[in-house]
């Protein structure tokens, strides 16, 4: 397969501060992203996963800022961009967003076309009647029934999936070369979740665009994703494609999220959990930041924060235990049923 | 479960809102019966009724016709004041939003506290203080922590202050809505966990009410598909999973996430429509279509089925 790189983001340290003091969301943070993928971003709250993406797009609050690194997309460096003026040529144009709640990110007062419709004149230029019709487009798209009538209607004449459908139509009604999709099925049903990745998937499919997915349902990671990242404490600390991070897991957060999932657990048996909490980003991590969880944490854990190990061209992980001084290891049981699955291809 | 002791009946509920033109049946025609000492999980999609029979059992919404037994008493509609009193006490709700359902104005120490006061389930103060404090520590919270507000609180803590004030009423039976939705992945598995302890620790029975059927699996003896109000089909939880027979099962479960890349991708979506059945002439009926395993289904639908079983 040919891969092009589309964006490629390279140690982003993002900081915001804070009554006064510096929190640093994002510490070196690097990821190519190609054309035509779908690439998913996992970890629980706050472990920077929304920011780092809402970077790309200059959407960060306006106590933040990137501190260092670079974005490069399309030959530019978009980290440098500091005027609203240049990030309208690329937020909603060429990268767009879905966000999570489809209850609150549509305006309440206007009607659902008009909506749509001010993207595309935004964006594209393309007013009066030929927005209107490219607006009723967009919604048949998404599969709304009966788009000349729901074109009418406000947001609360629709359902939580016909409005986050609403959402998907707004971004991608300027034919983005990349969405990211901010917890898309969160606030749905498990039935409606299925439908509106179906969507998706068909949309990007058709319009060849290139999607990230900031989830922490690891079931949904399965069912898009070619590839995945796996972020800690503002850190990307496994990342591989969608195969090797279900049965070929190295990194032991990764291996600690897996197993904590009810739908991997074996009746009644406890399910393996997490302990502690996340480390406080004011601080300087010393060190790997998820030592105090790592019930594999080696001594050298708390003094020096792991490099990257290649574990194949596609495939890395940033943990002391893939260095070949590392001593032996227990894997977790349920890891060790999820590779046997592959047949030991590792 | 050897001896099937029925904690929970269930019988012809119906559950209406509004009247006249407005009326709407929210809940028809269900029945189900929970064993003590077991989980019983109630699964359907948003507006489907399930919250709303949780709430029917333990006395918040009133029913329109059908009974509730509890321990063979009727509990619902007109009921004297002692057994409303009894019910209150022994039947406890673990609600699905931590954020949404603790005072904000209360410290965690009257949060738990307040079912005690109500009931006067105390000696003294003294008492009082010491079975906070032991509640505290039984979900896995620190003891001081029983001064402090619930803004102080994460999600997950708060869900544990909410299981907490559950328990010091020492219920028999507790209903738990959606109570891992609201809650982070690495969280989730610890209130599962919790859940399990204080069941097998205390001999408790649960309703648990969600939307998600790969959590369910995990927890629960037997579940009930509930759809439109109307429960479509109860079995043994591994014979849901093994022999899903009703549509809108087979359409819950294609939906259903797997944490695992193979099986997802060769995943087909199956989309229910209930218009599919027909019922004008051969009316659907509640049937057991074989032990254990019930089914909402006409003559013609059971014929079909059974041949899939």
């Amino acid at each position: 397969m040919e891969r092009n790189k589309i964006l490629s983001a390279k140690d982003i340290e993002i900081t915001f501060s804070l009554r006064g003091r510096k929190l640093t969301a994002i510490r070196k943070c690097s990821l190519d992203l190609y054309e035509g993928e779908t690439l998913a971003i996992v970890g629980e709250s706050g472990s920077g996963k929304s920011v780092f993406t809402k970077s790309f797009i200059g959407m960060l609050d306006n106590n933040g800022s990137i501190t260092g690194g670079s974005i490069e997309f399309e030959g530019v460096d978009i980290a440098n961009y500091k005027k609203e003026s240049q990030w309208l040529d690329i937020r909603g144009k060429k990268i767009a967003m879905v966000f999570q709640d489809p209850m609150t990110s549509l305006n309440p007062l206007k009607i659902i076309g008009e909506q749509i419709r001010e993207v595309i004149e935004l964006h594209q230029g393309i007013k009066g009647e030929e927005s209107k019709r490219m607006a009723i487009e967009m919604l048949d798209k998404v599969g709304i029934l009966d788009p000349e009538r729901r074109y009418k209607q406000y947001p609360h004449e629709f359902s939580g999936g016909m409005r986050q459908r609403v959402v998907i139509a707004i971004a991608a009604a300027c034919f983005p070369k990349i969405l990211i999709c901010d917890e898309p099925t969160t606030a749905l049903d498990v039935t409606i979740q299925a439908q509106i990745l179906d969507l998706i998937k068909n949309l990007q499919k058709e319009m060849g665009m290139t999607v990230i997915y900031i989830t922490h349902d690891l079931g949904v990671v399965a069912n898009v994703a070619d590839r995945v990242a796996v972020m800690y404490a503002g850190e990307i600390v496994e990342v591989g494609t969608a195969e090797e991070i279900f049965y070929d897991a190295r990194h032991p957060y990764t291996w600690a999220l897996l197993s904590s999932l009810p739908q991997l657990g074996i009746k009644g048996e406890p399910l393996a959990t997490i302990e502690g909490t996340p480390p406080n980003l004011y601080n300087n991590i010393e060190g790997d930041a998820f030592a105090s969880r790592n019930t594999h944490a080696l001594k050298i854990d708390f003094i020096e924060n792991p490099p990257y190990f290649d574990v194949s061209p596609t495939h890395k992980a940033k943990t002391w235990l893939l260095d070949p001084r590392a001593p032996e290891y227990e894997i977790p049981k349920t890891i060790q049923k999820l590779r046997e699955k592959t047949g030991g291809k590792s | 479960m050897a001896n099937k002791d029925v904690l929970v009946d269930v019988k012809d509920l119906q559950i209406t809102f509004g009247e006249g033109k407005k009326k709407f049946v929210a809940v028809d025609d269900v029945n189900f019966q929970i064993y003590r000492g077991e989980t019983f999980s109630l699964v359907g999609e948003s507006g489907s009724g399930k919250t709303t029979i949780g709430r029917a059992i333990i006395r918040i919404n009133p029913t329109t016709s059908g009974t509730i037994t509890y321990e063979g008493k009727k509990i619902n509609g007109k009921i004297d004041k002692a057994l409303d009193r009894e019910v209150i006490q022994k039947i406890q709700m673990i609600f699905q939003d931590p954020m949404a359902s603790l005072n904000e104005r209360a410290k965690v120490d009257y949060i738990i506290s307040e079912g005690l006061y109500n009931f006067k389930l105390f000696k003294n103060e003294e008492d009082r203080y010491n079975k906070v404090q032991d509640a505290l520590k039984e979900v896995g919270l620190l003891p001081e922590f029983a001064s402090r507000f619930p803004h102080e609180f994460s999600g997950g803590q708060r869900q544990r202050i909410g299981i907490a004030r559950a328990l010091i009423m020492q219920p028999e039976f507790v209903i738990a809505d959606e109570p891992i939705s609201a809650l982070d992945v690495s969280i989730r598995a610890q209130v599962l966990n919790l859940l399990n302890k204080l069941k097998k620790e205390r001999n408790l029975t649960y309703l648990f009410i969600a939307h998600d059927l790969s959590v369910v699996r995990f927890i629960s003896d037997r579940i009930a598909v509930i759809h439109k109000g109307r429960i479509v089909e109860l079995a043994d939880t591994e014979e849901i999973f093994a022999h899903p027979l009703h549509p809108y099962t087979q359409a819950l479960l294609s939906a259903v996430p797997i944490p695992d890349p193979e099986i997802e991708r060769k995943k087909k979506l199956i989309v229910y429509d209930s218009n599919m059945h027909d019922y004008s002439v051969d009316k659907p009926k509640w049937i057991e279509i074989k032990a254990n395993h019930f089914i909402y289904a006409n003559d013609k639908e059971l014929a079909e089925y059974k041949t899939k079983l």
